[in-house]
């Protein structure tokens, strides 16, 4: 479970020659995010969205209020966590098997298992592979693969470690409009079958809708929650819903509530 | 992966190199054809085909004052690439030590490397330990740059990959900083390598009894300017063969980079 309570962030930022300014980030954010379930943020750009994935990573710490993950203060990085960025981020020095093992040589337990267990993490890779339909890649370096295959394999490396709370950082962003559709069918099934808690920040609304249980809406900086939609389709979704008349509708409404400057 | 024939790689090899071939074929025809057009003395500009000559002819003194150079640059290089590396590493791990560093080795790097020779010189007399200190002074600095920007250049979501994760500093290091940091390594190998011949050579010209720069100086002021370009030919070869094999390096450790 993650719960923002009042999170606030500001930082100083150069303006110019030795002007400085603050910036409000974030202002007086509280979220709640119940264990098990898939939430999603949505804004306009620049509203802190990204901000606020950092801090429950705890990447970054608030200036005022107070962010808990599993009832705990984050106060630094915690290893149950798992992220995903709009940007893949794989080590092209690295093939597929072995950027999606890096995790494991920093996470423990698994630190210290890694060397004698190596099959057995080698197994958990290659299943976690097939899931995403990435069967035979393992071998493969990064720039091999196309960018949604690469997208495929930072989800795979993100929940490697099994966390307990996935962070996606806009992950299907880059991506074009077919491979994002297939990618949102992959995310579900591994959270179906994971059930982890999912955080994912995201500009496309037809994506926050189709894949969370619950949206929150922020406002252009400083960000701030200005509404809680709420998506009850039943799971396992198929992409056939997003076309159906009260999705449109919840989706045109959801659009009306965003307001870009 | 099926493997290409052998005919197949020779040939692709050759339409790869042919056109440097042709440009290098082509710069000694120039210069041999304009010595002969604007009939240019010997002693103002030898054509190829005399310094060749010259080459051949004093085969064996040549090679033993190019040994004496070759000695000097690899151990003068070698240092530099041990030295090179860690402090590179020191100054790219720690933004305190670059901004500390840093200043104080572009300073000593504008310093032009003949202005040294004589006093290495004082310290250390004639001949070898010169050469060898010079060829390291001259060719560190691409090295020590080139590592340090390499770890301070790597993308904040790489580190932030590994940072959500609990990783220490130490372990972005090892595990992405170290890496990430072999292909400007070895690229400033290249430079540096024919870097430290240039140093090397230039303490022998200044103050030396031996070695290819010692053996110019000696013939240009007998006027035997045919033996000057043959001293410069021999360099040149000498410094393309080390920029292959640290090419070849390259290729091999670092393929990644060269997609």
């Amino acid at each position: 479970m993650i719960d923002l309570r009042n999170v606030s962030l500001e930082y100083i930022s150069k303006s110019g020659f030795r002007q400085y300014s603050v910036v409000k980030a974030l202002d007086n954010v509280s979220l709640r995010v119940e264990g098990g379930s898939f939430t999603s943020i949505v804004g306009p750009s620049g509203c802190g969205k990204t901000t606020i994935l950092k801090l429950v990573s705890g990447l970054l710490r608030p200036t005022s209020g107070e962010v808990y993950v599993n009832g705990k203060k984050v106060e630094k990085p915690l290893s149950i966590v798992g992220m995903a960025f709009q940007n893949p981020v794989l080590l092209p020095w690295r093939s597929v098997l072995q950027n999606i093992l890096l995790p494991l040589e920093v996470v423990e337990p698994h630190k210290s298992r890694l060397e004698s267990h190596r099959d057995e993490y080698v197994e958990k890779a290659l299943r976690l592979l097939r899931l995403v339909g990435l069967e035979g890649f393992a071998n493969k370096k990064p720039w091999e693969l196309s960018g949604g295959m690469q997208q495929r394999v930072s989800l795979c490396r993100a929940l490697i470690h099994d966390p307990e709370i996935l962070l996606l950082d806009e992950p299907f962003g880059a991506l074009d409009l077919f491979t994002r559709e297939e990618l949102w069918s992959v995310i579900q099934s591994l959270w179906l079958e994971t059930k982890c808690t999912v955080l994912m920040v995201t500009h496309d609304l037809r994506e926050a809708l189709y894949l969370s249980d619950k949206i929150y809406v922020m406002s252009p900086r400083p960000g701030r929650v200005i509404g809680v939609v709420e998506s009850k389709y039943p799971r396992p979704r198929n992409i056939d819903i997003t076309y159906t008349d009260s999705f449109v509708e919840q989706l045109h409404s959801l659009r009306g509530m965003i307001q870009v400057r | 992966m099926p493997k290409t024939p052998l005919t197949v790689v020779l040939s692709n090899t050759l339409k790869e190199y042919t056109p440097a071939i042709i440009v290098f074929l082509g710069f000694f025809a120039i210069w041999e054809l304009s010595t002969i057009v604007f009939n240019i003395p010997e002693f103002i500009l030898p054509p190829p085909s005399k310094t060749i000559q010259v080459l051949y002819q004093n085969l064996n003194i040549i090679i033993q004052h190019s040994y004496a150079t070759l000695q000097s640059t690899l151990i003068g290089f070698g240092v530099s690439i041990v030295f090179g590396l860690a402090l590179g590493l020191a100054v790219g791990y720690s933004s305190i030590v670059y901004k500390a560093v840093y200043p104080l080795l572009v300073a000593f790097n504008t310093i032009p490397k003949v202005a040294i020779v004589p006093i290495l010189v004082i310290w250390f007399g004639v001949g070898k330990v010169p050469a060898t200190l010079t060829a390291f002074l001259i060719s560190f600095f691409p090295i020590v740059v080139n590592v340090a920007v390499a770890l301070a250049t790597i993308e904040p979501e790489i580190r932030d990959v590994l940072r959500s994760l609990g990783a220490s500093k130490g372990q972005i290091f090892i595990k992405i900083g170290i890496p990430r940091s072999l292909p400007y390594f070895f690229g400033s190998l290249k430079v540096a390598s024919t870097l430290a011949f240039v140093g090397a050579v230039i303490s022998e010209t200044v103050a030396s009894n031996e070695g290819t720069g010692y053996l110019m100086i000696a013939a240009s002021s007998r006027f035997d300017v045919p033996l000057v370009f043959a001293g410069l030919l021999v360099i040149s070869l000498l410094g393309v063969s080390l920029f292959i094999v640290f090419a070849l390096f390259e290729r091999r450790l670092v393929g990644w980079a060269y997609r």
